[in-house]
């Protein structure tokens, strides 16, 4: 008893005040880019060929923010003169197109279903779904449900059965191993139900793009309702996107 | 050709851990004389790193590498079928042979459990050894083990889970609580990564390799790297090489850390669960600090390192250790002298060190049942040849002495840190991905201690150089065997406690 105290006192109060109080990323750490529109072509292409997911539109100057895995590539090759890693983890949309940005994102609150956030505002219950992806997004979403993130005290909650949620969570490509599953799943919750795919995998079939073994495509299956992008996508993503769709 | 590789048209190769080797000094023996050696090899105290089909001149193949104190290297030809090794021999065998059968549908005659293992149709388009019809959904035809009596009843559990899991599908044969056996259906993660990277282009390879298992991201893409600088002949900075190993052991501790918090979890212990969850987040955090990716992903490229560590954030490590150290210890404290703990550890999910040793356990699985292999000791690369080694002593193979060896080699990690960061002004360049030629004709295999065990990664060219066969064994293909066994006799109740100790990869296995 007294070594729980004792720990207790050592480890004290970790949980972060976002969202009351704004957070920063260590200076590496590469969230929404920012695209320098009059940069030379040249370089634009250069960028798009070494981008190995294809993210990169040479014409349109942008960058599809569903396919990239954030490596970072396309900024150290050119010493950012097209695209520079700001550290803003604030990245979540309401439709695919949105993703293909220009180094902007529409302001995420404005554009949910407003009765997404009258159902669901002050209770979210989600089933998560995993399939086929490389396990750091599934990781990376369990992690706010450690003390520093505390997911609980917004009212939302990852749950253990379909019945009981009100929504699905998907990660991963969705391999052809898993899509009856994954279904099956959708199907037994209940309706109105949101969809969020999350990851790059879950949105483009992120690294494993162009597989046979894979869907690749969430919203070709389920209708989505939220996109959050990553590699995996960093919890506070996670967060500021639920938060922001849902409050 | 370095002179050691000699050529013995009738034995094993010996090779090096990342080394070139010409395909045509790799002893392709008839398949009695390659059962023969691989008998003797096996018997004498020998393990299975890979063993794979692959197809040459149109012709089927089987190579082989293994290890004792060495490494080597020894190929076969066969037809459609060949005499299981499984059955004449060992079970280290047993889940390397399904495999061949699904990839390849060539047949081990007499596989004592011949069964599916990711549920895909083969690459030779020949016809399937299981009987499945691929247009229908997994498991097709898979005949689950059953025991059968008026007391018997059977659990099944999967593929979605119920928590933040990956998929997969387990069956229990209980009496009562008690399990008599637990068989384990996995395959939904298959995403044909080992065939992607056959085709994808160059500048793909490694972003594939880092999600295999993102929990082993820096793992498996070193294991990639260094086949690729093998083969392209690429030389790393020693500085590069620090960065690297570094890298290695911060996942290594984010995973020993985290899961020692749901073993605690796991027993309804929460105030460490907690704790330890928020301590993994902190190494994630460092790795973050390193390349800008919680989990190392974009920091590993073939010739080194794509962000090179400065004193800045040699720094943010280095004193995030020392804050960090403490808080651990007595997290640990606080952990393993719980009565309550203990009660649960011990005694729970035992694999003695024969089983262990009959189905060729790696990693912390193995060292808890007093198989000492690490890759670390046994073929050391990056700048481990230069580290000393950790050495438990607790080898009982129950849960207790699995997360005492996570514990230690936490803390030996977190020792093996401080050394590396010590080393300053270590040359070090920053590299970007560029394509480079790899040499034709040729093999190389590479072995990493991931934090699961050893990660092996085997390549073979073709006479233009593209990789014509990528074989990727995660620790996990060795260890979920262990996991089924550990459940015998054990209470239906302590699975989540025996899986968690194990903590395998679905993903990494399922490819």
């Amino acid at each position: 008893m007294l070594k729980i105290i004792k720990n207790r006192v050592e480890q004290g109060c970790k949980t972060t005040s976002y969202p009351k109080e704004p957070i920063h990323l260590y200076k590496r750490f590469r969230g929404l880019p920012r695209i320098n529109a009059d940069c030379d072509p040249a370089v634009i292409r250069q960028c798009a060929a070494i981008c190995p997911q294809d993210a990169i539109y040479c014409a349109e100057k942008k960058i599809d923010l569903g396919k990239c895995t954030f490596c970072g590539r396309c900024e150290n090759v050119a010493d950012g003169a097209f695209v520079t890693f700001s550290q803003e983890f604030g990245m979540g949309a309401s439709t695919r197109e949105a993703l293909v940005s220009d180094g902007s994102l529409p302001a995420l609150a404005e554009h949910s279903k407003q009765h997404f956030k009258k159902l669901f505002g002050r209770s979210l219950q989600l089933r998560q779904i995993s399939a086929a992806g490389c396990n750091s997004c599934e990781a990376d979403t369990n992690v706010l449900n450690t003390p520093f993130f505390d997911l609980a005290r917004f009212g939302i909650d990852f749950v253990a059965s379909p019945r009981h949620a009100d929504g699905i969570h998907v990660t991963g490509p969705i391999s052809k191993n898993m899509k009856a599953a994954l279904i099956a799943t959708f199907d037994a919750v209940p309706s109105p139900k949101v969809v969020i795919a999350s990851g790059a995998c879950a949105i483009s079939g992120g690294a494993f793009y162009g597989s046979p073994e894979i869907v690749g495509d969430l919203n070709s299956i389920v209708p989505v309702d939220l996109y959050i992008p990553g590699c995996p996508p960093h919890p506070l993503t996670t967060l500021h996107a639920l938060l922001h769709y849902f409050k | 050709m370095d002179s050691h590789l000699q050529i013995k048209k009738d034995s094993l190769l010996q090779i090096q851990n990342g080394e070139t080797v010409p395909r045509s000094v790799i002893p392709c023996l008839t398949f009695d004389r390659f059962a023969e050696l691989l008998d003797a090899f096996v018997k004498n105290n020998g393990f299975i790193v890979q063993l794979f089909a692959f197809v040459e001149d149109g012709k089927n193949k089987l190579l082989a590498v293994v290890r004792n104190e060495n490494l080597y290297v020894l190929a076969t030809e066969v037809g459609e079928s060949f005499p299981s090794l499984t059955a004449s021999t060992s079970p280290r065998f047993h889940m390397f042979e399904r495999e061949i059968a699904e990839q390849y549908g060539i047949t081990p005659k007499d596989h004592p459990w011949l069964k599916m293992v990711r549920y895909h149709a083969n690459y030779r388009q020949a016809a399937d050894v299981f009987g499945n019809d691929y247009s229908e959904d997994i498991p097709g035809n898979y005949p689950y083990f059953q025991v059968e009596g008026e007391a018997i009843h059977e659990v099944a559990v999967g593929p979605v889970h119920a928590g933040i899991i990956e998929p997969g599908h387990f069956r229990f044969q209980c009496a009562g609580e008690e399990v008599f056996s637990l068989e384990i259906q996995l395959g939904y993660q298959h995403r044909g990564v080992e065939r992607m990277l056959t085709e994808v282009p160059f500048k793909r390879l490694t972003v594939l390799c880092e999600n295999i298992a993102g929990d082993t991201s820096i793992g498996h893409n070193l294991c990639c790297c260094q086949a690729l600088e093998a083969l392209g002949g690429l030389s790393v900075d020693p500085g590069a090489r620090t960065v690297r190993s570094i890298a290695l052991e911060l996942e290594r501790l984010a995973n020993h850390i985290g899961d020692l918090g749901a073993l605690s979890g796991d027993v309804a212990f929460n105030p460490p669960a907690a704790y330890f969850g928020r301590l993994r987040g902190e190494f994630l955090n460092l790795l973050q600090v390193l390349c800008g990716n919680r989990f190392g992903k974009s920091l590993v490229l073939p010739g080194g390192i794509s962000q090179i560590m400065t004193g800045e954030q040699a720094k943010i490590i280095g004193d995030k250790l020392k804050e960090l150290e403490p808080e651990i210890t007595n997290v640990c404290d606080l952990l393993f002298t719980a009565h309550t703990v203990q009660a649960r550890f011990e005694n729970t999910g035992t694999v003695s060190k024969q089983m262990a040793a009959d189905l060729g356990l790696v990693g912390y699985c193995g060292r808890a049942s007093g198989l000492e292999y690490d890759v670390r000791v046994a073929f050391p690369n990056e700048a481990y040849s230069s580290l000393h080694a950790n050495r438990n002593e607790m080898v009982a193979g129950d849960v207790y002495s699995r997360a005492t060896v996570r514990r230690e080699e936490i803390m030996h990690s977190m020792h093996l840190i401080r050394t590396l960061l010590n080393r300053k002004g270590e040359p070090c360049a920053k590299m970007t991905m560029h394509e480079f030629t790899l040499a034709p004709e040729s093999f190389v295999v590479t072995l990493n201690e991931g934090w699961r065990g050893e990660v092996s990664h085997c390549l073979l060219t073709d006479k233009d150089g593209r990789i014509e066969r990528y074989k990727i064994k995660d620790p996990s293909f060795h260890n979920w065997t262990g996991l089924a066994m550990s459940l015998r006799n054990q209470e239906i109740s302590d699975f989540p406690l025996c899986n968690k100790s194990f903590n395998l990869s679905y993903c990494g296995f399922d490819l």
